[in-house]
């Protein structure tokens, strides 16, 4: 029998959709995932390849909230490079890229076996509401009506979604795929404020008519570093990337055909991201270049299609053509599918709340694309955080948010939600002021107890995880307890400055002369830990001075974070307030004093007047 | 968390000053230049010494408030000085060699919040009091040296900006094929910044004393009877008066002396769009001046409509005189605002524009911090800029580098406003191709 009432439903089958039904369902509320089609949830439409330096993070982080992202990328990784080696552990970005049929499988196979679940191929085209305002209901396209307590939407770029292509241009979602319309105007009639963004991707090339030989090959890691904690080994086939590079005439032919692209014909009004920039954007920005890398990606094992990392672009046909002709290597390649740009509809995150519930709209929940942000990654981690607070509202509990100082999914949503973007956004670890402490290595440290008291954590890996936690304790007790003087230091083999203080093992371990190496030599206790337990030790005392010195201002923030703003204040009717800071304060409604202070442009005044009005209110109610 | 303290009383010639400090280090700090902790809440006279020179500073009354019965909730203390420049100067100094901090606008109040110790009957108008000391301040950086300090500052950290940004590249897009010699760079250009701001630390800032008192502009259109109302409040002909319209092509300083608080008065070109180069660069000294004053004293000529370009220059504040009252009636508001009649030629309500003044000067005098602080103020945030730019060169990972120069940029953005994550990527997008 169709049932026809739900906790959650879920609207969108990409990565923020399907970690957010995923999400819902590990919470225990009954969710429906509705996506266009079965076959394609958890495509990727873009470049085939998960994390790196950032994403790396957002991806660990979904993992130890035991999301599926990490998991489905190591059942389909083909190639993994763990970025920044060299630098230290809070820099370092784990990526895969990964087989697109493989990954799509490991996704659909996560869903499937997901209990609480239930997975139908049928549009969204309304919402209901009652009288207060707070969705009730689902319609679809097939005309039922579906009940339920919370909604998330997560439409991608399928709002108002359209390719262009040199001159011509045509509504989609994805090539091949319908925009959304009937959810479009669902969306516009709750009068949210909807703004434009575009990108774009590179055609996609026939690999079997790639001339391999004249091109330099990069493989992965020898010993691939998986992205899920709860993954032990790689086992697929892993191949190498080929690397080439644009030419002078190429340069010449792209400069020629400019006013053919619609980005600088005007055709094109949504803004693009300055870190992802079409090959046009590069070739006229730095002219003084005669060479722009590629990396060639296959994406898959048996599929003959590769990705030129490095070229999207959305120029006429027959420049992309001769555009890839000019580049060694790819001489007589055929192009499989033109690269196109996309302009689509986002709704403006300072509409809503750090639990990604629209503030106006109770009971609706937005994740991904649709909130301005880019990047599988960045998706999955919102699409996790609203899943779980769609479950929470459905189930009568508190929403729950995380802090700048907890994790990347804490920095994006809070850069989302209070400053709003002015390009699609993606996460930078430049982005965090606590980068020293939010590594991709200690994700679960961080998040997983937190998901386990969340309903989020299965049981298995909170197993795995409290028996890591504790050895990881003990380590770290008996690491602070041992140590020794210099003397007996150097005469156990770790080269030391001879000033006689005594040190812990922290404290050596922390001395960038000493190698870790050297310290469990000497102490072979440290080699026989757990490899993890060891790195993590490394990482602390690597980091510690540092992390030390934050701490007063860490308490400090959090002091400021736990002031919290009425929901639904009025900026204007606080005494003192500048209509400037009215305006923005009114633009971002911060919930709390800490996040007031982080709006851009809020003066140390306007604060004083937050607080003083805060305290006003407080003895008012006391 | 540091220790901030700030001068509590207001500036200007008081036979007291008073000091106040809190934050963790109040007790250690106390004992150091107080030798000894007074009992709480008592006033004792204490000789205050230089911690390192053992010179004595002052006979001062020294209260100890320990958190968080105090007013910001934290331990803090009161020094309450003889009132001169040079003990206040000397004071200063040598909290800051004992690690205090000057402190910034609305920080007393910020802590005071948090600790849940803000006291509401004093809460009255915090705000307006925070924002005129934040424009007291950067009015004041603007005037050092006729503003070439707030241009030296503001390199610095655009330079600073640059050094972050270049880091952060390096970190971040590693795989984008950037110039390897990158990071290189950046210490080799960290480490001259660093010297550059040391010795301009140690060179005792020569030539940038800073000009006290009330700063007031006049500006108008040409002709409005500007320069007659400098030599009429300054009893001299300080400034060329004729009936040529444009006359005035420099700024004019005259200096007053109104009820103790020392008054500079500006008289600037008129405002108006002109061909000859010379005026045109006094017409833009006279906007700039304007930007500088406490006070703008904006005129015009009853006997002419108010003129447009002085119109933009009214807000809420400025002083509006309608001059000429000996040739025509005033008119009943100008841009809202209710003009103060005057006429030069014969006298009428010079009287009432010098009250008026005169209030302005005292509530300044309220307002703004000595020089004898904002000294100190620069000197803290400049010496901890370049120890960290320092730090940052010896970094051993490059994330300890990037960690150190945004503390460094954070310690120079509380002189040149703050500089936030999306400025360095600008930078970061601006001087790199990324993106594959």
């Amino acid at each position: 029998m169709r049932e026809n009432h739900f906790d959650v439903v879920v609207v969108g089958g990409g990565h923020a959709g399907t970690e957010a039904a995923a999400a819902a369902a590990r919470c225990g509320a009954r969710t429906l995932l509705l996506t266009h089609k079965f076959e394609t949830l958890g495509e990727m439409s873009c470049n085939p390849a998960i994390g790196g330096v950032g994403k790396g993070h957002l991806v660990r982080e979904i993992d130890a909230l035991d999301g599926l992202m990490g998991r489905a990328a190591d059942a389909a990784g083909i190639h993994f490079k763990l970025l920044n080696r060299s630098k230290g552990p809070a820099v370092r970005g784990p990526r895969a890229q990964a087989d697109r049929a493989l990954y799509r499988r490991a996704v659909q196979a996560l869903l499937t076996a997901q209990p609480g679940l239930t997975i139908r191929a049928e549009a969204a085209e309304g919402l209901e509401r009652d009288a207060a305002g707070r969705v009730v209901a689902v319609l679809t396209g097939a005309g039922a009506r579906i009940g339920c307590g919370a909604v998330v939407i997560t439409a991608g770029t399928f709002l108002r979604g359209e390719i262009h292509i040199g001159e011509t241009r045509q509504p989609a979602g994805r090539v091949g795929d319908a925009p959304s319309v009937g959810l479009a105007l669902a969306l516009e009639a709750l009068g949210l404020p909807m703004r434009r963004l575009k990108t774009g991707t590179p055609p996609r090339l026939d690999g079997r008519t790639i001339d391999w030989t004249a091109l330099e090959m990069q493989p992965g890691d020898a010993e691939p570093e998986p992205l899920s904690w709860m993954t032990d080994r790689i086992t697929n086939r892993q191949v190498a990337c080929g690397i080439t590079a644009t030419t002078p005439e190429g340069h010449a032919l792209i400069r020629a055909n400019l006013h053919r692209a619609p980005i600088h014909s005007g055709q094109i009004q949504g803004v693009g991201p300055r870190y992802c920039p079409s090959i046009e954007d590069k070739i006229s920005r730095f002219a003084d270049r005669d060479r722009h890398q590629i990396f060639l990606e296959p994406e898959g094992l048996d599929d003959p299609t590769v990705y030129p990392n490095g070229i999207s672009t959305s120029l006429p046909e027959d420049v992309q053509r001769a555009f890839i002709a000019t580049i060694p290597g790819l001489e007589r390649t055929v192009i499989a599918r033109l690269g196109y740009a996309i302009e689509y509809d986002h709704v403006d995150p300072r509409a809503l709340r750090p639990t990604l519930e629209l503030r106006a709209v109770p009971g609706l929940f937005l994740a991904g694309q649709i909130n301005g942000t880019t990047g599988y990654e960045e998706a999955g981690a919102q699409g996790l955080l609203a899943g779980l607070n769609a479950a929470l509202l459905a189930g009568g509990g508190e929403g729950q948010v995380l802090a700048r100082t907890e994790a990347y999914l804490g920095v994006m949503v809070d850069d989302l939600v209070l400053q709003g973007v002015t390009e699609p956004y993606r996460m930078l670890t430049a982005r965090s002021e606590h980068r020293l402490a939010l590594r991709a290595d200690n994700a679960g440290l961080r998040l997983t107890e937190k998901g386990i008291a969340w309903g989020l954590v299965g049981p298995e890996r909170a197993a795995r995880f409290r028996a890591f936690s504790a050895a990881l304790t003990d380590a770290l007790a008996r690491a602070r307890a041992e140590g020794g003087t210099p003397a007996a230091l150097q005469a156990a083999g770790i080269p030391i400055n001879q000033d006689g203080r005594w040190r812990t093992l922290m404290e050596v371990l922390a001395l960038p002369e000493v190698s870790g190496e050297a310290v469990a030599a000497a102490f072979p206790w440290l080699r026989d830990l757990p490899s993890g337990i060891r790195a993590q030790l490394e990482a602390e005392a690597l980091y510690a001075p540092y992390l030390q010195r934050q701490a007063a201002e860490l308490r400090l923030l959090e002091r400021e974070e736990r002031a919290s703003i009425p929901l639904g204040i009025d900026f204007t009717t606080i005494p003192g307030l500048s209509r400037e800071m009215q305006q923005r304060l009114g633009a971002a409604q911060p919930e709390t004093l800490g996040s007031a202070g982080r709006v851009a442009g809020i003066t140390p005044a306007a604060l004083a007047a937050l607080a003083v009005h805060l305290r006003r209110q407080q003895e008012r109610f006391t | 968390m540091h220790t901030i303290f700030a001068l509590a009383s207001g500036a200007g010639r008081a036979a007291i000053a008073v000091i106040r400090l809190s934050g963790p280090d109040t007790r250690t700090i106390l004992q150091r230049l107080a030798g000894g902790l007074p009992k709480a809440r008592q006033a004792s006279l204490r000789r205050l010494r230089h911690p390192d020179t053992g010179e004595t500073l002052d006979e001062a009354l020294a209260l100890w408030f320990p958190g968080p019965g105090s007013y910001t909730g934290e331990d803090s203390a009161e020094l309450h000085l003889h009132g001169g420049r040079a003990v206040v100067e000397g004071v200063s100094a040598a909290l800051l060699a004992l690690g205090a901090r000057p402190a910034e606008p609305g920080e007393f109040t910020r802590r005071a919040f948090l600790n849940n110790r803000l006291d509401l009957t004093a809460a009255e108008g915090i705000a307006d009091l925070i924002d005129a000391e934040t424009a007291a301040q950067r009015r004041q950086a603007l005037r050092q040296a006729g503003g070439a300090l707030a241009r030296r500052y503001a390199g610095w950290a655009e330079r600073l900006t640059r050094l972050l940004a270049h880091q952060e590249a390096a970190i971040e897009f590693a795989e984008d094929g950037l110039p390897n010699t990158l990071e290189a760079e950046v210490r080799a250009a960290g480490a001259t910044l660093a010297a550059e701001i040391a010795s301009h630390l140690a060179d005792g800032h020569r030539g940038e004393r800073l000009r006290e008192g009330l700063w007031a502009a006049i500006v108008g259109a040409p002709n409005a009877g500007k320069s007659s109302l400098l030599n009429a409040l300054a009893g001299r002909e300080a400034a060329i008066v004729s009936a040529r319209a444009g006359t005035t092509r420099d700024v004019v300083e005259v200096r007053l002396d109104l009820s103790g608080v020392p008054v500079l008065l500006a008289d600037t070109a008129g405002l108006r769009e002109t061909e000859d180069e010379i005026e045109a660069e006094g017409v833009r000294r006279a906007r700039r001046r304007a930007e500088e004053a406490d006070l703008v004293i904006a005129v015009f000529a009853a006997d002419a409509p108010p003129d447009a370009s002085t119109v933009t220059l009214l807000a809420p504040g400025t002083l509006v005189i309608a001059n000429k009252t000996d040739l025509a009636p005033a008119p009943g508001a100008i841009g809202g605002i209710v003009p103060l009649a005057v006429s030069a030629t014969t006298g009428q309500g010079l009287d009432a524009l010098r009250a008026a003044l005169a209030e302005a000067a005292a509530h300044r005098a309220g307002l703004s911090e000595e020089a004898s602080l904002t000294r100190p103020r620069h000197r803290a945030a400049l010496s901890e800029a370049a120890e960290w730019i320092a730090e940052a060169g010896r970094a051993p990972l490059p994330e300890l580098s990037a960690e150190a120069l945004r503390a460094a940029l954070r310690a120079l953005g509380r002189l040149t406003g703050r500089i936030g994550v999306e400025q360095v990527l600008d930078v970061v997008f601006g001087d790199f191709c990324i993106g594959k």
